[in-house]
């Protein structure tokens, strides 16, 4: 059925110092991810945080939940899901960061709010939330396309 | 037909031709399940990325209103819980139940540490008033729409913890179960998926963590 059968059973029972490893590995990690945070790398400090926390999910996947060891159809439907929401993130990026290159409004959210909250803006930036959704209240019928 | 040989287990269900198939269908379905889990919480993360693409100021002057320290402690805890528990799996490999108890104990005793700081974390920033949405009522934080933040904030780290009191149950329940003597090496399936869906638990709060915590 499978490649390792030295016993006939399937189990991967893993020596107590590879779980033992693993897990200071993610320790070590999470300070680094932690200490890295302190420095600034403009807009790669995202870049930086997420390489780190990949290496700490793929160490967990691998080790922890066996996809190393085990049936390899588990690891293909969980890597499909990573690329589904791999697509369901890029292409919203792509709508959500190029939209003003289509339209004249200004990229943001896609609400009623979004012009009132930078009119807002504009006249004060002290306004609360809570005043700016009053003020939003009484203010609905605006004509958006000014 | 026949497939009832001398020895056939009482755990093994009649619609399964051996052990082997019937542990590896569970496993099948379990992965099938944590696929729509990383799903679940999919949306929540395009929804924090959709935000943070908008509000990048807004978010790095909002996260210094969360406390790096209990983070930090938070990713220890859970870390150090998703070592126990495969231990724990490992454990009863070798058929060292009582081992396997202690190890399911110290997962539990730590998932129960994460949710008390969890706890006055929330309790901290409820009572300052940093909230989701209209309920938002805190002044310190400049930016365009800081209770967007919180909102994120809130659902995101609000449905790992529901995962995590959920974890918590199975695991209590595991303990009885493994008491009871109803795992051995030869059927442990109950706590090997347990052990899977507490990885996937701990899996999400390392991206959590990062992206509320240590925003650059």
């Amino acid at each position: 059925m499978s490649e390792h059968t030295n016993t006939g059973h399937k189990e991967h029972i893993l020596p107590l110092s590879l779980y033992l490893g693993i897990g200071s590995m993610l320790l070590v990690l999470t300070a680094v991810t932690v200490w890295v945070s302190f420095f600034d790398f403009g807009e790669f400090n995202l870049v930086v945080a997420m390489i780190i926390a990949a290496s700490k999910a793929s160490l967990v996947a691998l080790f922890f939940m066996h996809l190393k060891y085990d049936n390899k159809l588990y690891a293909i439907i969980f890597v499909s899901s990573l690329l589904f929401l791999a697509v369901f993130i890029i292409i919203t990026m792509f709508d959500t960061l190029r939209r003003d290159d289509v339209y004249i409004e200004k990229s943001g959210p896609i609400q009623k709010q979004s012009l009132m909250y930078d009119s807002l803006k504009t006249h004060s930036d002290s306004t609360t939330v809570v005043d700016s959704l009053q003020v939003k209240e009484d203010t609905t019928t605006v004509d958006l396309n000014k | 037909m026949s497939h009832s040989q001398e020895g056939h287990p009482k755990f093994l269900q009649h619609h399964f031709s051996d052990v082997e198939q019937q542990r590896e269908s569970a496993k099948l379905g379990m992965w099938v399940f944590l696929v729509t889990e990383i799903l679940l919480f999919g949306g929540l993360f395009v929804f924090y990325a959709i935000y943070r693409a908008w509000y990048p100021d807004m978010f790095h002057n909002a996260h210094l209103a969360l406390d790096v320290a209990m983070g930090t402690t938070n990713t220890i805890v859970l870390i150090t819980s998703s070592v126990t528990i495969a231990l724990g799996i490992r454990s009863i490999q070798l058929d060292r139940q009582k081992d396997t108890i202690w190890y399911l104990f110290a997962t539990l005793l730590l998932a129960g540490t994460f949710m008390v700081i969890k706890y006055f974390e929330y309790m901290h920033k409820i009572h300052l008033g940093q909230l989701p949405g209209e309920w938002y009522h805190f002044d310190g934080i400049e930016g365009n729409n800081p209770h967007v933040f919180f909102s994120a904030y809130f659902l995101m780290t609000g449905l790992h913890g529901i995962h995590v009191l959920i974890g918590m149950g199975l695991i209590t329940w595991l303990i009885f179960r493994t008491k009871a003597g109803h795992f051995s090496s030869k059927y442990y399936t109950h706590i090997e998926m347990t052990g899977l869906y507490w990885h996937l638990v701990d899996l999400i709060w390392i991206f959590l963590f990062p992206l509320f915590y240590l925003i650059g």
